[in-house]
């Protein structure tokens, strides 16, 4: 490739923004929705049941999934609750550090934020990228995360299930993560449009103030007062 | 109510104050849309000085807890997270502004005579805020406050003799940790918040004693009527302050639009990597400051090392930034405003424009060997911007100014 022809494409490539993703593998799209409340709460069943044992989500409390995904912090003592003792607390793994890091190779990382730092796609692809690898301890690796040190927690989820229906179990997992790596999203995308709407309206008035005041200066009128 | 303006008046300036500086104070009639950015830096200001004091209620500088209590504002302070989006929003906002600003001294020539000091103090500030910005960044402790932390600050253990040392006085420490955290903060939330406020005041101080220029760049107070007011002057107050109200209501539209739908904007505003917790044992495959550090950043990546010393870079960064202040003297062009320019400058100041973002967009880009090559290209395109002024501003014809402001 000439020069020339190099510094067309690098400003071909300023067009698009992609200067951010670092992993080079192609991620599917996880296409979830936040506001989709039965999707969170299977999410927030299939993440206790599967991920907990060892992934804590410690910014995280129990009482605060009750209230936005509208359950009663009974039903999210009773169903959900494996680790804790009181709803008020953060989801905590039981899981000994000093364990974990014989066992694994180190300690599973806390995934409270895994969805604004690895994003919604990356996980998405991942859980569902696992393939055998007798080399690897666990027989199996990963296409995203190549040597993972993670084994394929959803093997049985996978079997019982049809690829679709998997796909889907593992798009409320990640829409469930992407509620927990930011749960103040349902509050500031259902407020956004009041608030716009509110300056929308704020800046016709203000505008048509403008308008008045100016007339002076438009028509000459205006006088420095005494 | 006279009455008790009169018993203020006899113990404080208020009324004479408020003349001179608002109802008074006569502004040229013909502003543009580029006029807008000097209020909206004021209400920024206030903006990150007021949502400041309600993150430091909730925040703790400490290196084992700085990051979870980022999240704890987040999550569990009432509002938490709206003053932290208005802050790190804010923060962006904040030189989008400073730079459009800036760029509307360039087009209308507010630097030269007699506004050679406002524009000093103004770039003094635009320096501070540079600061004031970075050591925000390292307070959320995240992995690239870490390590932007880490890579800025070792630039000055390039300097000759004295680096290292300098270095240990600058962290408190022998590697970035909880010492420079603690410094950080108290330098983020006293030390120049208070010089930022003191020298803004004296910023709109110097503007207010020259008066301010326009489009036009024509000195308004040569053309006064018979009470020895500017003719194409308004008062400031009501006419520019219902004015600056709606522009500041139509950019806290754009402003709010991103704080609830798009706060991180692509990582541009946070960068996804800063929502892992700092790790000094695992470096990020790929530093990059934030955006607005980022043209320096290229100029200090485009200049090679010498003998092995990042020296020569690390100066040509801060020559970056310093030959700012040299503009009202290396400008020799006989008119102020880019309207009655010749075409020649109006290309050369295009090419700087373009220059100026190219080496921002390179700096958030990995080293390959192109890179390095347009970065050297656009640095010294940045230079001879400024050092081949005093010729270039008195080449090419320039059209007559109007003695009157127009439009």
């Amino acid at each position: 490739m000439n020069l020339t022809l190099k510094i067309i494409v690098t400003f071909a490539a300023l067009l698009s923004i992609n200067s951010f993703a670092a992993s080079k593998v192609h991620l599917d799209h996880a296409n979830t929705d936040i506001f989709d409340e039965a999707s969170l709460q299977n999410g927030a069943k299939l993440f206790m049941n599967y991920c907990s044992g060892c992934h804590s989500i410690s910014f995280m409390r129990y009482n605060r999934i009750a209230k936005d995904l509208g359950l009663s912090e009974e039903q999210v003592a009773k169903n959900l609750m494996f680790a804790g003792k009181k709803t008020g607390e953060a989801i905590t793994t039981a899981m000994p550090n000093d364990g974990a890091s014989n066992w694994f190779g180190g300690v599973p990382p806390d995934l409270s934020l895994v969805a604004r730092s690895k994003g919604t796609d990356w996980i998405y692809t991942y859980l569902r990228s696992f393939y055998p690898d007798e080399s690897r301890i666990f027989g199996v690796n990963n296409k995203v995360l190549i040597n993972a040190s993670m084994p394929d927690v959803l093997w049985s989820l996978r079997e019982n299930q049809s690829e679709a229906e998997f796909d889907n179990s593992v798009r409320d997992i990640t829409n469930f993560l992407d509620y927990v790596g930011e749960p103040a999203k349902l509050i500031r995308l259902k407020l956004g449009k009041w608030v716009l709407l509110f300056l929308g309206i704020l800046f016709i008035l203000v505008y048509m103030l403008k308008k008045e005041y100016w007339k002076d200066v438009k028509y000459g009128v205006w006088r420095p007062r005494d | 109510m006279n009455n008790k303006q009169s018993w203020i008046d006899q113990r404080f300036p208020l009324t004479k104050v408020f003349n001179e500086h608002l109802a008074e104070y006569y502004t040229p009639r013909n502003f543009n849309i580029w006029y807008f950015f000097g209020g909206l830096a004021i209400l920024m200001l206030g903006m990150q000085l007021l949502t400041g004091i309600f993150l430091t209620m909730n925040y703790k500088p400490d290196a084992e807890y700085a990051f979870a209590s980022v999240e704890y504002i987040m999550r569990d302070v009432e509002w938490g997270w709206f003053i932290r989006y208005l802050h790190s929003t804010g923060a962006s906002a904040f030189f989008i502004i400073i730079y459009l600003h800036m760029m509307r001294a360039l087009l209308y020539g507010s630097y030269k005579g007699p506004r050679e000091l406002i524009w000093i103090l103004g770039m003094v500030l635009y320096i501070l805020l540079l600061a004031e910005a970075f050591f925000g960044y390292v307070l959320p402790w995240g992995q690239m406050s870490f390590w932007g932390a880490q890579v800025i600050i070792s630039l000055f253990g390039s300097v000759p003799v004295i680096g290292p040392d300098l270095l240990v006085w600058i962290l408190g420490d022998y590697a970035v940790g909880d010492a420079t955290l603690n410094r950080f903060f108290s330098l983020h939330v006293v030390v120049l918040p208070l010089i930022l406020v003191v020298l803004v005041f004296l910023h709109i101080v110097a503007l207010h004693t020259v008066g301010s220029n326009n489009p036009d760049g024509i000195e308004i107070k040569k053309v006064k009527d018979k009470d020895g007011i500017p003719k194409d002057g308004i008062p400031f107050h009501p006419y520019f302050t219902v004015k600056d109200a709606m522009g500041a209501v139509a950019f806290l539209w754009i402003f709010c639009a991103v704080v609830f739908y798009a706060p991180a904007l692509n990582g541009y505003f946070l960068e996804a990597p800063n929502f892992i917790e700092a790790n000094p044992l695992k470096t990020p495959e790929h530093i990059a400051p934030l955006w607005y550090l980022t043209p320096y950043y290229s100029v200090l990546r485009a200049i090679p090392p010498l003998f092995g010393s990042q020296f020569p870079g690390v100066l040509a960064m801060f020559a970056a930034l310093l030959v700012f202040f040299f503009l009202p003297w290396l400008d020799r062009s006989p008119v102020k405003s880019i309207r009655y320019r010749s075409p020649i400058y109006k290309w050369i100041l295009g090419v700087f424009v373009v220059s100026f973002i190219m080496l921002g967009w390179l700096g958030v880009q990995p080293v390959t060997p192109l890179y390095v090559l347009l970065a050297r290209i656009f640095t010294t395109l940045y230079f001879a911007f400024f050092l081949l002024m005093p010729w270039y501003s008195t080449l090419g014809k320039t059209k007559e100014v109007p003695e009157r402001v127009t439009g």
